[in-house]
């Protein structure tokens, strides 16, 4: 199945648009980053995870990563942070990170995080 | 051949469902259209179809099944009203937007508030920007005809757009009325078989449905190829009409005339009114005014070419619209829609609105002669049959 040409797609008429936008392929998101959106991404703990599978049906994204019966890690493409896989997780072997922190970049704390300044004089 | 029966509007419905066979029927009840939920569904349990039918919980939940059958190939229908009809309205937009080939029935009923089940034209006239093609139908033997074109229509190469038809609720569809119904072959024959191109279960050249489109900025030229297909309906509602005529006897097109070859007064009118119109014209004409019916079929799309050709030669319209546009002085739909027809004709009748029959106020014979006398006092909209 030849992957659908879109690389002229902007200077397309209506004409040339598929029907319906029914687009002639599938999964076509799988390449395209969706993972910008996050602040907080999860962080696995393997020494306390069951590999119970319940992070992966609940994962809206179908970001959670399986390598045979095991429970792999995050597809971090399309994560988007939203914390149900730490939520659910029975054992609590997800937690999740501030993502600027993750990068090694400074900390985005919320107001009531942000340590209370001295005034100045 | 063709077997005469007499049948409840609803029945009429119920039995073109039948002939058709649909795949895949999503349904929920709301009166007046329920009997033919009803019927079909012991048509269904008695394995007169083969039909997939489906309980859903709501008119949206109907219409959502609808468009994941169809977009998998089956061969869909359902039905609705007022309410039911407001209430999948996000849904119709999707119908009509994914080039979706629905056939549904909406038996006109009036929306709230305040609640009333009778007959008026609120409920599809709303849903007029929708996409949808919209066909109105006199009686049960034209609901019953048109629900066997309009499989055809929407399935159409060069329309693939979903179609509503119309049948005035309690008055067509709890009336029982006198039709002739073509044979299961010849119904089976004239609706043919259904392939969907790029259906969402051919595993061998998998596909997107639904596509998000946002950022990217297509979804002006998917809308103009949208509008293509409503534009490439009449020249497929026109032939279809003549092949089932050729099959049935009875030949459709985008309007009805009646008495219109002389006629110096044309009414024109949807649905079940148009045949108290003909009674009203036949008075009228006994009075010695040459008076005519045209009886609008099409109404998405609008045949606004055609309709200012038929209506040339006359020097007044009176349109009567069984809903109002609720625009301050602007009157009905179908009165706006005939005006605008007008606007770049080198000569225009004098065209009157009369908003009648809301929330099923009956008309009768007396009320269309009262408003036709009343055309001379130059009122541009008149609401007929509404206490003072």
């Amino acid at each position: 199945m030849s992957k659908w040409d879109i690389s002229k797609i902007k200077e397309w008429g209506w004409q040339e648009h598929p029907i319906g936008s029914v687009i002639p392929e599938a999964a076509t998101t799988d390449g395209y980053a969706t993972g910008g959106w996050r602040s907080i991404r999860p962080i696995l703990n393997l020494d306390k995870c069951v590999h119970c599978f319940i992070c992966f049906i609940f994962c809206p994204d179908t970001s959670i990563v399986i390598d045979g019966e095991k429970m792999a890690g995050f597809n971090l493409q399309h994560c988007k942070g939203c914390g149900i896989c730490a939520e659910v997780c029975p054992p609590k072997a997800i937690h999740m990170m501030n993502e600027a922190e993750a990068l090694g970049l400074e900390k985005c704390l919320l107001p009531e995080e942000k340590p209370k300044e001295e005034k100045s004089a | 051949m063709q077997r005469t029966v007499a049948l409840v509007g609803t029945d009429a419905v119920a039995e073109a469902m039948r002939q058709i066979n649909p795949d895949v029927v999503p349904a929920y009840p709301i009166t007046p259209q329920t009997s033919i939920v009803e019927t079909f569904s012991q048509m269904v349990a008695d394995g007169a179809v083969n039909t997939e039918m489906i309980n859903v919980e709501s008119e949206h939940s109907a219409m959502s099944a609808a468009i994941g059958a169809a977009a998998s190939g089956a061969r869909v229908m359902t039905a609705t009203s007022s309410q039911g009809l407001a209430l999948m309205w996000e849904i119709l937009y999707i119908a009509s937007g994914l080039r979706l080939p629905i056939v549904m029935t909406n038996v006109n009923r009036t929306l709230s508030s305040p609640v009333n089940i009778h007959c008026d034209h609120s409920d599809s006239m709303g849903a007029r920007d929708s996409g949808w093609i919209q066909l109105y139908s006199e009686n049960a033997q034209e609901a019953y005809d048109n629900i066997l074109q309009a499989i055809r229509i929407a399935e159409h190469k060069d329309v693939l757009l979903p179609v509503m038809v119309m049948m005035d609720g309690f008055i067509i569809s709890h009336s029982i009325d006198r039709l002739d119904l073509i044979d299961d072959e010849a119904a089976g024959k004239f609706i043919g078989t259904h392939k969907l191109e790029n259906s969402l279960l051919d595993d061998q050249n998998p596909t997107s449905w639904g596509s998000f489109d946002g950022l990217h900025g297509y979804y002006f030229e998917v809308k103009r190829a949208q509008a293509e297909g409503m534009k490439n309906a009449p020249a497929a509602i026109k032939q279809i009409g003549e092949e089932y005529g050729r099959i049935s006897g009875r030949p459709y097109s985008f309007f009805e005339t009646y008495k219109m070859d002389d006629a110096d007064l044309a009414l024109i009118a949807l649905g079940s009114a148009a045949g108290t119109m003909k009674a009203a014209v036949d008075e009228l004409r006994a009075k010695g005014v040459r008076a005519g019916l045209l009886k609008l079929r099409m109404y998405r799309p609008f045949p606004s070419k055609e309709l200012a050709a038929a209506l040339s030669h006359v020097s007044t319209v009176a349109v009567f619209d069984r809903s109002d546009t609720l625009a301050g002085e602007l009157g009905g739909p179908v009165f706006v829609e005939t005006r605008s027809s007008f606007y770049d004709a080198e000569k225009r009748p004098l065209i009157q609105n009369f908003i009648y029959g809301l929330g099923g106020r009956d008309l009768n014979v007396d009320l269309i002669l009262q408003a036709v006398a009343s055309i001379k006092s130059n009122n541009l909209v008149t609401y007929l049959g509404v206490r003072e």
